[in-house]
């Protein structure tokens, strides 16, 4: 009997122990990650206002800062990795609609659609997305070294009430800036006749991301106002299951 | 012989049993109508004709169940009336409380060593508010929640049981409707919190409208109705056989699911939340849109490998379904209750069913055969993407199935995979 208690607690140590070595490890990289991401995102935000200040201008800004960008947001896809392997505890299909629209406006918007990358809604979500992520990744970092001072935790919390419908507003008036451009050149579409039977047309398509941005932004942003409730004001929301 | 009732509740409306409560030693007859008086100021909703619905139906329900039982099990027919002697003493007694022996809901001993039947309360709260939905007082204590449900029912018309969610905790998981009362973790008094579940749909209704739609909707597209493709095509047939076969085989297809659904297939009670039916047809619908949209239309390109093609993909098709129906009808002769079942499938005669060897769920793998045979046929990337949708979604069923046969059975077959042999 006493052999086999002491096998069980054995166990029990090892498993613990391999349960916090991969806490440390994981709490190792998020902070390393975090702390990375708010490094580029300044970085972004420092060389944005020098061009805006030498230039006096915004054209050719984005031009600039592009690849900064579309190193950084890309690196963001990591954290649907983290949320599906579990150290990060927020839903993988949040985060991934999140990382996804992102990725989607840099890479298959303004990268693919030159002739919009003066356009002033640009310049507008851009500057929204380097103050949300600046704050959002400050906040992870400082909470993941236990130091988290209240203002950035304010910041959070609050920022995006006035961020979040104006991101919105740049990313939509970008691709309704970039419909006639898409239908031009007929780009990323496939025609009948093929011998696969299928047709893909861009432009309808982006008229549907368009339409989609209806039922997500809300469901988004009472996502992060129940969250800030129940963070600031420390109120139990009961969330709605189906 | 002591008739002296045992003390309900602690609330005078309950105990109108116990004589020294309501201060009255005489009769029992007085003492019910006046407690029934109580109660019917007490609970407005739940009325006085509620307790006395409850009395009868439910004694009438069980009377005809607790008999059965014994039937089966092969008790004598005195047992019988032994047996359902408590409920027929309380369907005797009449809202006027004339009873024969010692107070309508109350056994005596028989001396046959039956124990006093303490009866239940039942108090159902709104789950998010709290407020006081329904009392229901005297509920047999071996009454199930499905009993309860009926008997809410009766006070609020619109919640029909199949629409209510009750539940020992507003945050905890739902009842099922064959727990028992007295099985619950609760004293004599259970508290139950209620949600509203919203409209619901019995599941053939549910399969009958999912099926239905993509039939009809496909057919429109191969017809070639106005306003699809352009106008001087209206009304045209394709050039291509292969486009007349798809049309046939996806037909047959939906043909056949709504005959299984109305003959083959047994349904237990259950049912579906109306926004849950409203999502599947949208699936259904929307992708039978899509598909027969390229398959019918002018612009189609028929296989690379033309007729052979063709011939080899219909083979598997026809094959698919047969298996398919076989392994539908096998699973309807299996006698289940519900879900809970006796006995695990087995391979039959039917050479269709001799997957059963490989797979715990051959109707889904038969399934995604007979798709990807029309994939092949059409050559179409839509019907592709259907295929391969569903095939996700149809090794989550297999993998929970085949889960849930191997907890039950302790005999079950090593070899047996979930959806695809030796795979998966």
């Amino acid at each position: 009997m006493a052999s086999g208690e002491e096998d069980g607690t054995v166990e029990e140590k090892e498993t613990n122990n391999k349960k916090r070595t991969k806490g440390a490890i994981a709490t190792a990289w998020l902070t390393f990650y975090n702390i990375a991401m708010t490094a580029g995102w300044l970085v972004l935000a420092v060389a944005m206002a020098r061009y805006y200040l030498q230039k006096g201008t915004h054209k050719g800004l984005y031009k600039n800062i592009a690849r900064t960008l579309k190193f950084f947001q890309t690196f963001a896809l990591l954290e649907v990795g983290h949320c599906a392997i579990g150290i990060v505890r927020t839903s993988v299909i949040v985060t991934g609609v999140q990382v996804c629209s992102r990725i989607f406006m840099v890479w298959f918007i303004t990268n693919s659609i030159r002739q919009i990358q003066n356009e002033e809604s640009v310049i507008l979500f851009v500057v929204v997305w380097t103050i949300t992520e600046i704050t959002r990744y400050s906040f992870y970092t400082f909470n993941l070294l236990n130091h988290l001072p209240y203002f950035i935790k304010w910041a959070r919390y609050n920022l995006f009430i006035v961020m979040y419908p104006l991101g919105v507003i740049g990313e939509l008036l970008t691709i309704h800036a970039a419909l006639p451009y898409v239908r031009r050149s007929g780009m990323y579409s496939l025609r009948l006749p093929n011998k696969y039977n299928v047709s893909f047309d861009y432009y309808y398509f982006l008229i549907i991301v368009m339409l989609s941005y209806i039922p997500l932004f809300p469901q988004l942003f009472f996502h992060m106002l129940r969250q800030r409730r129940r963070v600031l004001h420390g109120e139990i929301v009961v969330e709605k299951d189906e | 012989m002591a008739t002296q009732c045992p003390r309900l509740s602690p609330t005078p409306v309950l105990s109108y049993c116990d004589s020294g409560a309501s201060g009255n030693k005489s009769d029992h007859h007085q003492n019910t109508n006046s407690a029934l008086h109580i109660s019917q100021r007490w609970m407005p909703q739940c009325s006085g004709r509620l307790l006395a619905l409850h009395a009868n139906a439910g004694a009438q329900k069980k009377v005809g169940r607790l008999e059965r039982t014994a039937a089966k099990v092969g008790v004598s027919s005195e047992w019988q009336q032994m047996l359902s002697w408590p409920l027929n003493v309380a369907s005797t007694a009449d809202m006027k409380g004339r009873s024969s022996s010692g107070g309508p809901y109350i056994t005596s001993d028989k001396g046959l060593g039956m124990s006093r039947t303490i009866f239940f309360e039942v108090e159902i709260l709104d789950s998010k508010t709290k407020e006081q939905l329904c009392f229901l007082d005297k509920v047999e204590p071996h009454s199930s929640v499905g009993d309860i449900k009926s008997l809410f029912h009766k006070s609020y018309p619109k919640w029909y049981p199949a629409r209510q969610s009750l539940r020992l905790d507003p945050k905890g998981k739902a009842l099922r409707d064959d727990d028992v009362l007295q099985n619950l973790p609760v004293g004599t008094s259970a508290i139950l919190y209620f949600r509203d579940l919203g409209p619901q749909l019995g599941w053939t209704m549910v399969f009958l409208v999912e099926y239905i739609g993509p039939l009809l909707i496909y057919l429109l597209f191969y017809i070639r109705v106005p306003y699809i493709y352009n106008h001087k095509y209206t009304f045209t047939s394709s050039s291509h056989q292969v486009v007349n076969l798809a049309c046939a085989c996806h037909s047959f297809h939906y043909i056949k699911r709504l005959f299984e659904t109305i003959f083959v297939h047994r349904f237990s009670n259950g049912t579906m939340p109306l926004r849950a039916i409203l999502k599947n047809c949208a699936y259904y619908w929307g992708f039978a849109a899509w598909l027969a949209y390229y398959i019918n239309h002018p612009l189609y390109t028929p296989p690379s490998y033309g007729e052979t093609q063709v011939n080899y993909a219909l083979i598997i098709f026809v094959l698919c379904e047969a298996g398919n129906f076989s392994i539908h009808w096998s699973l309807n002769s299996l006698k289940c209750e519900g879900t809970k079942c006796r006995r695990f499938p087995n391979p039959s005669k039917n050479p269709f069913t001799w997957l059963f060897f490989f797979v715990s769920c051959p109707n889904y793998t038969y399934e995604v055969g007979a798709w990807v045979g029309l994939s092949i046929m059409t050559q179409c990337v839509p019907v592709a993407l259907f295929t391969f949708v569903g095939f996700i979604q149809m090794s989550i069923w297999a993998k929970g199935k085949h889960k849930t046969y191997n907890r039950e059975f302790k005999d079950y077959p090593n070899l047996r995979m979930s959806i695809l042999p030796f795979i998966l």
